[in-house]
C-alpha cells in the first residue's frame, strides 16, 4: 500500500465532522438532522481507522465495528421516535416539539 | 426550712413547663391539678418559710448558681428573704392560689384552658422571682417576665383584634418605663460596680452624698420603670384597656401583684430615694396627682371593670404617696390590704359579668342583690374596705396610716393630705355608685347559671381577709397593735412620723377621714338611689356633660399620646418605607427575579438550540485544553 | 493509490456538503449514500478492507435503507420542499458555520503543532480483526449485542401505532 499521511486522513475526518455539526445546527427537518448525526459518527469512525492505519494495528477497525453497531441501534430507535413524533405533531419540524419551554 | 426558699418560684415554673410542653394533650382534670396545685404548693412552702423566718428574723440569702461571670460583674441566681420580700411572697402566693382556684371554674368552658394556666403559672413564677431576687439583674428578669405574661394574658382571646391592640398598648407603655429602668441599672452598675441589692445600697451610702446628681439620676430612672409597671402618671393609659383580658387575670395581675411591682422596687431600693430627696418628693406628688386623676375618671365610667381599673390606679397612687413621704411600711401595709379587697372586688365583678352573659355596662344591670347574694356580699365587703369605712375593715387601717404619714411630712404635707382626703371621698362615691347601680334598684338583666364551690371559697376567704386583714396594725388610740410595722422594721426604716404616733392630731385626722368616707357613701346613695331632680338637671347640663366626657377618657391622655407620639411615629415609618436599605434589599429581590426570567428565556425547548449550546461549550473546553 | 485517496476525499466532502444543503430530503439521502461509498474507498486506501466492506454493507446498505423506508412511510411530497425553502433562510448558516469553523481551526492548530509520522500502510487483514474481536474485545462485542437487542425491542415498541396498542390491551 502507498503511504498516506495520517494528518491528511484526520483532516478529512474533521472536515466531515464539522459538516455534520453544521447540518445538525442548521436544518430543521428531523430526518436531515438524524442524517447529519450519522455523518458525524462516520467521521469519528474514519478517525479511528486512520489511527489504526498509522500504528499498523487492527484495533482501529475493531473500534469502527463497534461504532457501527452503535449507529445502527441508534438509527433504529431514532427513526421509530421520529415516526411517533410525526404522528403526534403532524410535522417533521424540530422546533415544533418545544413544550418543555420556560 | 429556709432553704426551701428556692423552690417557691420553682414549682409554678415547673407547672408552666409541663403545661407548655404537653399543650393540648392532657385531660382537663390534670391541667387543673397542675396549674392550681403548683401555686398551692408554693403557697404552702411560703407559709412554712415565713414561719421559720419569724422564728429568727434576720435576712437570709440563698444563691442557687452564678448566672454571669464577667470580670468583676457576677450576678447570681439568688434569693433574698427578709421581712419585705417575705411578706410580699406570702401575699402573692396566697392570693394567686385563690385566684387560680377561682379560674378553674371561671375559665372551665374556655378553649384556651391549658394556655391560660400555663401563662398564669409563668406569671406567678416571674413575680416571685421579682420579689425574691437578690440582685437587680435577676429582678429585671422577673420584671420582664411579668410584663410578657401580662401581654400574653391581656391578649388571651387573641381572635378579637381589639384585645391584641390592648395587649400591645400595655406592653409598649410599660416598655417605656422598662427602658428607663434599664438605663438606671446601667448607671448603678457603672458607678457602684455591683447590682447585688444589699451591697449596692451600702456602696451608695458610702460613695454618694445626699442630693448629688448620680443618685438623683438613678432614682429617677428606676422611678420611670416603676411608673410604667404600676400605671402611674404619665404611663397610666394602659391599665384601663388591659381589662380586655379575662377577669381573674385582671384580679391577679392588674390589681394584686404586677402593678405593685413598682411599689416593691421603690421600697427595696429606698436607700437611693433617701439619697435623692427631690425624686422622693416627685414620687409623692405623682402619687397624689394620680390618685386624684384616677378618682375623677372612675366616677364617670360605665364599664364595671374599668371602674375597678381606675380604682387600682388610684390606690397605687396612695402607695406611691406613702413611699414619697418616707412611710415605707405603710405603703406595703396598704399593698397587702389592697391585694385582698381589690382581688375580691374583681372576682365578684367577674361573677356578675359572667352570670349576665358578658355584660359590662353597669346601667344595664340592676337589682342583683337578691339574684346573686354571694357576689353582692363579696362586692359590698370589698367596697367597704376600699372606701375605708371606719373600724370594721382592713382598708381603713392602711389608708388611715398613709394619710397620717402624709400630713406629717414637712411643708408639702398638708397639700398631700388634702389630696388624699379628696381621693378618699371620690373613692367612696365611685365604688358605692357601682354598688347601688348594680345591686339595688329594678332588675336589669337576669343572671343565669350556678356558682360553684371553687368560686365561692376564694370569695369567702378574701372577704374575711378584707375585713380582718388590717388588724395587724392598729394605731395606739384604738388598741395599739404595731405588729406589722415592727415586722417591717427589720427591712425598712421607720418613718419619722411614727415618733409622734398616738397624738391627738392623729386621732382628729382619722376622724375627719372616717367622716369623709361616710359622707361619700351618703352622696352616692342620694345620687344613685334617690335621684333627686335638681341633681339630674345638673348632671345633664352641657358643661357637666363635657366635663364628664373629659374625665371618662382619662383626662385626655389617650388623645394626647395618640396625637403627640403615635401618629408622628406612624407617619415617619410610612415615609421611611422606601429608604436606602429597603431599596437595597428590594434590588436584590428584583435582581434575582430578572435573572430568573433570563434563565427562563434561555430554555426554549428547541433541540437545535440545546445542541448549539453543547457545541459551543465543547469548543470552549477544547480551546482551553489546546491552548492552555 | 494516494491519488485515489485524495479524489475519494474530495467526493466525500462535496457529497456531504450537498447533503446538508439540499432542499429535497430524498436527494439529500442519496448524496449521503455517495458520501459513504467515497469514505469506504478511503478506508480501503488506508489499509482497512474489512472496514470498507462493512461501511458499504451496513452503513450505506442497511442504515440508509432504513431512512428510505421511513421517508416512504411519511410520504411528505412536494409540500416538504416548499417547507424546506421556507425554513432555510439566508442567514441561518452563520452561527453554525462559525462554530464549526472554530472547531476546525482548533483541530488544525493541533495537527500543525504535532507533526505525525506517515501511516505504515500495512493491510489490516480480516483475520487479524476477527482474532481481536474474539480476544481482547470479547466483552465489547457482548455489550454491543445487548445494545442491538435493546435497540430492537425499543424500536418495535415505539413503532407501534396507538390503535395497535389499544387492540392488544383489549385482547388481554
Amino acid at each position: 500500500m502507498s503511504v498516506v499521511l495520517m494528518q491528511h486522513a484526520l483532516f478529512l475526518a474533521m472536515v466531515l465532522f464539522a459538516l455534520g455539526t453544521i447540518g445538525v445546527l442548521m436544518r430543521r427537518n428531523l430526518i436531515v438532522m438524524l442524517m447529519s448525526v450519522e455523518i458525524m459518527l462516520n467521521a469519528a469512525g474514519l478517525a479511528f481507522i486512520a489511527a489504526g492505519s498509522r500504528w499498523g494495528q487492527a484495533d482501529g477497525q475493531v473500534m469502527f465495528i463497534l461504532i457501527l453497531a452503535l449507529a445502527a441501534a441508534e438509527v433504529a430507535v431514532g427513526l421509530a421516535l421520529i415516526l411517533r413524533l410525526y404522528q403526534r405533531l403532524g410535522t417533521l419540524d424540530a422546533d415544533a416539539a418545544d413544550k418543555m419551554r420556560g | 426550712m429556709l432553704s426551701l426558699l428556692a423552690f417557691i418560684p420553682a414549682f409554678p415554673l415547673l407547672g408552666f413547663a409541663i403545661l407548655f410542653v404537653t399543650a393540648g394533650l392532657l385531660p382537663k382534670r390534670w391541667i387543673t391539678t397542675i396549674g392550681v396545685g403548683s401555686v398551692g404548693i408554693s403557697a404552702f412552702l411560703a407559709l412554712i418559710v415565713m414561719f421559720a423566718f419569724l422564728g429568727a428574723p434576720q435576712p437570709y440569702t440563698k444563691v442557687v448558681w452564678t448566672w454571669i461571670a464577667v470580670s468583676s460583674f457576677t450576678p447570681h441566681i439568688g434569693f433574698y428573704l427578709d421581712a419585705l420580700s417575705g411578706l410580699m411572697m406570702l401575699v402573692i402566693t396566697f392570693v394567686s392560689f385563690l385566684i387560680h382556684l377561682y379560674s378553674a371554674e371561671f375559665m372551665s368552658t374556655d378553649e384556651g384552658y391549658n394556655r391560660y394556666f400555663a401563662y398564669m403559672n409563668l406569671f406567678v413564677a416571674s413575680m416571685l422571682v421579682l420579689v425574691l431576687a437578690d440582685n437587680l439583674l435577676f429582678l429585671y428578669l422577673g420584671w420582664e417576665g411579668v410584663g410578657l405574661c401580662s401581654y400574653l394574658l391581656i391578649g388571651f382571646w387573641y381572635r378579637d383584634p381589639a384585645n391584641g391592640l390592648a395587649a400591645r398598648k400595655a406592653f409598649i407603655v410599660t416598655r417605656v418605663g422598662d427602658t428607663a429602668m434599664a438605663i438606671g441599672l446601667f448607671v448603678l452598675l457603672t458607678n457602684l460596680g455591683t447590682l447585688d441589692i444589699q451591697p449596692l445600697m451600702q456602696q451608695a451610702v458610702v460613695h454618694w452624698p445626699v442630693g448629688s446628681a448620680l443618685p438623683i439620676a438613678a432614682a429617677a430612672l428606676l422611678l420611670g420603670g416603676a411608673l410604667g409597671k404600676s400605671a402611674q402618671l404619665p404611663l397610666q393609659t394602659w391599665l384601663p384597656d388591659a381589662m380586655a383580658g379575662p377577669t381573674p387575670v385582671s384580679a391577679l395581675i392588674h390589681a394584686a401583684t404586677m402593678v405593685t411591682a413598682g411599689v416593691y422596687l421603690i421600697a427595696r431600693t429606698h436607700v437611693l430615694y433617701d439619697l435623692a430627696p427631690p425624686v422622693q418628693t416627685a414620687v409623692a406628688v405623682i402619687g397624689a396627682l394620680t390618685l386624684l386623676l384616677a378618682g375623677f375618671s372612675a366616677l364617670n365610667q360605665t364599664d364595671l371593670k374599668r371602674i375597678l381599673a381606675y380604682s387600682t390606679i388610684s390606690q397605687i397612687g396612695y402607695m406611691f404617696l406613702a413611699l414619697g413621704v418616707g412611710a415605707w411600711s405603710a405603703a406595703i401595709f396598704h399593698f397587702m390590704t389592697h391585694a385582698f379587697f381589690k382581688a375580691l372586688l374583681f372576682l365578684s365583678a367577674g361573677v356578675v359579668v359572667q352570670r349576665l352573659g358578658e355584660e359590662h355596662d353597669i346601667f344595664r344591670m340592676g337589682g342583683l342583690r337578691e339574684r346573686l347574694p354571694l357576689a353582692f356580699w363579696s362586692f359590698l365587703i370589698g367596697s367597704i374596705s376600699l372606701a375605708a369605712l371606719p373600724l370594721i375593715d382592713a382598708g381603713f387601717y392602711s389608708k388611715d396610716l398613709i394619710l397620717w404619714e402624709a400630713w406629717s411630712d414637712g411643708a408639702l404635707g398638708p397639700w398631700l393630705w388634702s389630696a388624699g382626703l379628696i381621693g378618699a371621698l371620690l373613692t367612696a362615691i365611685y365604688i358605692f355608685r357601682a354598688v347601688f347601680v348594680v345591686f339595688f334598684g329594678p332588675v336589669g338583666l337576669e343572671p343565669s347559671g350556678p356558682t360553684g364551690w371553687r368560686v365561692a371559697i376564694p370569695l369567702v376567704v378574701l372577704s374575711a381577709l378584707a375585713l380582718v386583714g388590717g388588724f395587724v396594725e392598729i394605731p395606739p388610740y384604738l388598741g395599739n397593735v404595731p405588729a406589722f410595722s415592727r415586722l417591717m422594721q427589720s427591712a425598712l426604716p421607720t418613718p419619722p412620723a411614727m415618733a409622734t404616733a398616738g397624738s391627738s392630731s392623729e386621732l382628729m385626722l382619722s376622724a375627719i377621714a372616717a367622716l369623709v368616707a361616710i359622707l361619700g357613701v351618703g352622696i352616692a346613695y342620694i345620687s344613685f338611689r334617690r335621684r333627686p331632680a335638681f341633681l339630674e338637671a345638673l348632671v345633664q347640663s352641657p358643661a357637666s356633660l363635657a366635663l364628664q366626657h373629659f374625665w371618662e377618657t382619662d383626662w385626655g391622655f389617650d388623645w394626647l399620646y395618640d396625637r403627640a407620639l403615635v401618629r408622628p411615629f406612624l407617619w415617619i415609618s410610612r415615609i421611611d418605607q422606601g429608604d436606602v436599605i429597603d431599596r437595597f434589599y428590594g434590588g436584590l429581590a428584583s435582581l434575582s427575579r430578572v435573572a430568573y426570567r433570563q434563565l427562563s428565556e434561555s430554555e426554549t425547548g428547541r433541540v437545535r438550540r440545546y445542541a448549539a449550546g453543547i457545541t459551543a461549550g465543547s469548543v470552549v473546553l477544547i480551546a482551553i485544553l489546546v491552548f492552555a | 493509490m494516494t491519488i485515489a485517496f485524495y479524489i475519494a476525499a474530495a467526493v466525500a466532502v462535496v457529497a456531504t456538503a450537498l447533503v446538508i444543503i439540499n432542499l429535497n430530503v430524498v436527494h439529500a439521502l442519496l448524496c449521503l449514500v455517495i458520501s459513504f461509498l467515497a469514505v469506504a474507498i478511503v478506508f480501503y486506501v488506508l489499509g482497512a478492507p474489512f472496514a470498507a466492506a462493512l461501511e458499504v454493507i451496513v452503513y450505506a446498505g442497511a442504515i440508509m435503507v432504513l431512512f428510505v423506508f421511513v421517508l416512504i412511510m411519511l410520504n411528505t411530497g412536494g409540500a416538504a420542499i416548499q417547507q424546506e425553502r421556507h425554513w432555510l433562510t439566508p442567514w441561518i448558516w452563520v452561527g453554525p458555520v462559525g462554530l464549526a469553523a472554530i472547531l476546525l481551526g482548533e483541530f488544525v492548530y493541533l495537527l500543525w503543532r504535532n507533526p505525525v509520522a506517515a501511516a505504515s500502510g500495512a493491510l489490516g487483514e480480516p483475520r487479524q480483526v476477527g482474532a481481536l474481536l474474539f480476544g481482547p474485545y470479547l466483552l465489547a462485542v457482548e455489550l454491543a449485542s445487548m445494545l442491538l437487542l435493546a435497540g430492537l425491542v425499543g424500536a418495535y415498541h415505539l413503532g407501534r401505532t396507538d390503535r395497535q396498542a389499544a387492540d392488544e390491551r383489549g385482547r388481554m
